[in-house]
């Protein structure tokens, strides 16, 4: 099996009790995003949507490539590389969720 | 004969002079003409291309304006005798193909030939950018082109203060800022443009009142409203660029979708605790297209996977170090110069110290920016970001 490591996102950090980057087993970018999950309960939801496919406000890196420009999900894997988690952040002010613009 | 007389004759000799309409011809070959004047003397005409790199600092701009040594180069004064001068400096430097134009600017104006009458700095204008002006990639026409630029920031805000306290500082000449929110005592802690007696007033006001004070030459516009479909184009008109420092969805896409539409670049930062984001969406950049926010992010997260604001929160300078980043990206496009971040989100981890690249490309079949893409129109934002997941 090839390890690699996973950099979570601030957001994601609470389900794997505050760590940054976790290590994972996986040749493809599946295998590693199904073993992050196993060891992480209720992380894997929050990065791909039921079908399995990654969600539309998430982009998953392979280095510094987008994996939808490499073979998705099917990325082949080495060991060392770091798959980072990147997804949509709206903040800039201080506001909540949909309040106003600015 | 005063040793001035002496050396000019000897100069005259060894250097070679052409008359004015020489000089124009040669300009024309491909020559470099330089007019050594001083500042005061080439705000009343200069020749039209001429390099004006005023005798004081000849040595020190010279090599950034004039690369190649083998280039022919033209020197110019007012009557021909500073010039020779200058043009011995040059060939000292190594500069191989040097002449001086004989009767200078007053006999090239005389005869009838080509100059205009340049922007310039004023005084004041010169001592506030001086640090610029230095700079052979700001300059003073980088300087002046800042001067005529017009940049918009949505929101003035976390991202918003410090890209606007520094593009002010910059000159860029005008500033629109749209926010429809006042200042509360918590925005204090990073929101820099507002200050503890501004609590209560409308941010623009605020904000306003900031820049104005940093530096009077800024235009600054204000917009106390909040972005819709229906305002979007009347108020992103005439601008050259936006700064993103939105803090909310469906802002996000409506001001993507008419930077699109519009063909603004758009320099996007967000932040949530300790990381940030930053990138600049303009799928028109003329070298690289690069993608839209809707190629990166084709739908937003549903509310129930997004915190809310009082769970999230955000280290108070981590908006300064983001909005400063999109402050660079927006003068780096404005003065044309540097690897704008088009096509590579560039993400900050605070805790780890850490920058990392990230290459974002477009999406052919993006339905706002895609390849046969035309503008599909604005939507319900609020809806579709409420809907998502």
């Amino acid at each position: 099996m090839t390890m690699v490591t996973i950099r979570i996102p601030t957001p994601l950090r609470g389900y794997t009790g505050g760590r940054d980057e976790v290590e994972a087993a996986g040749d493809t970018v599946a295998e590693a995003l199904a073993a992050l999950g196993a060891a992480h309960e209720g992380l894997l939801e929050r990065v791909l949507g039921p079908e399995g496919e990654p969600r539309q406000f998430v982009n998953l890196f392979v280095g510094e490539r987008n994996v939808r420009q490499l073979d998705g999900l099917g990325t082949r894997l080495q060991t060392g590389d770091v798959i980072a988690i990147v997804p949509a952040v709206a903040g800039g002010n201080d506001e909540c969720e949909g309040k106003a613009a600015g | 004969m005063s040793a001035k007389e002496k050396r000019l004759a000897e100069l005259k000799a060894s250097i070679g002079e052409v008359a004015p309409r020489e000089a124009l011809a040669l300009q024309a070959q491909g020559a470099a003409l330089i007019d050594v004047r001083e500042a005061d003397e080439i705000a009343a005409g200069s020749p039209v291309g001429a390099l004006r790199l005023g005798r004081g600092f000849l040595e020190l701009r010279v090599e950034d304006a004039v690369p190649d040594f083998d280039r022919p180069v033209v020197t110019m004064c007012a009557g021909g005798v500073r010039s020779l001068f200058a043009a011995e400096t040059l060939q000292r430097l190594g500069y191989r193909r040097v002449k001086s134009i004989a009767g200078g600017f007053g006999r090239w104006k005389a005869e009838g030939l080509p100059f205009e009458v340049p922007a310039q700095l004023d005084q004041a204008a010169r001592a506030r950018y001086s640090r610029h002006l230095l700079m052979p990639e700001v300059g003073e026409a980088g300087q002046l082109r800042l001067l005529d630029a017009r940049v918009l920031l949505v929101g003035a805000g976390g991202l918003g203060s410090p890209a606007a306290f520094y593009l002010a500082a910059a000159g860029v000449g005008t500033l629109g800022l749209v926010d429809d929110d006042v200042v509360d005592r918590s925005n204090l802690q990073r929101q820099i443009l507002h200050t503890d007696d501004s609590v209560g007033t409308p941010k623009v006001t605020s904000a306003q009142r900031t820049l104005q004070a940093l530096n009077p030459d800024v235009t600054i516009n204000t917009f106390e409203t909040r972005l819709d479909s229906d305002n979007i184009e009347d108020i992103l008109q005439g601008y050259d660029l936006v700064v993103d420092g939105s803090d909310n969805f469906p802002t996000r896409y409506l001001v993507n979708d008419a930077c699109v539409k519009l063909g603004l670049p758009c320099v996007h930062g967000s932040v949530y605790r300790f990381e940030g984001q930053v990138t600049v969406f303009w799928p028109g950049c003329p070298e690289r297209r690069g993608p839209c926010y809707r190629c990166l992010f084709p739908e937003p997260p549903p509310a129930e996977f997004a915190p809310s604001c009082a769970e999230a929160g955000v280290l108070g300078v981590l908006p300064g170090v983001v909005g400063l980043l999109e402050a660079v990206e927006a003068l780096k496009i404005l003065l044309g110069i540097g690897d704008p971040l088009v096509g590579r989100l560039l993400a900050y981890d605070a805790l780890a110290a850490r920058f990392t690249d990230y290459r974002v490309e477009r999406d052919p079949h993006c339905a706002w920016c895609g390849d046969d893409a035309s503008f599909p129109g604005y939507i319900d934002y609020e809806h579709f970001c409420a809907s998502a997941g």
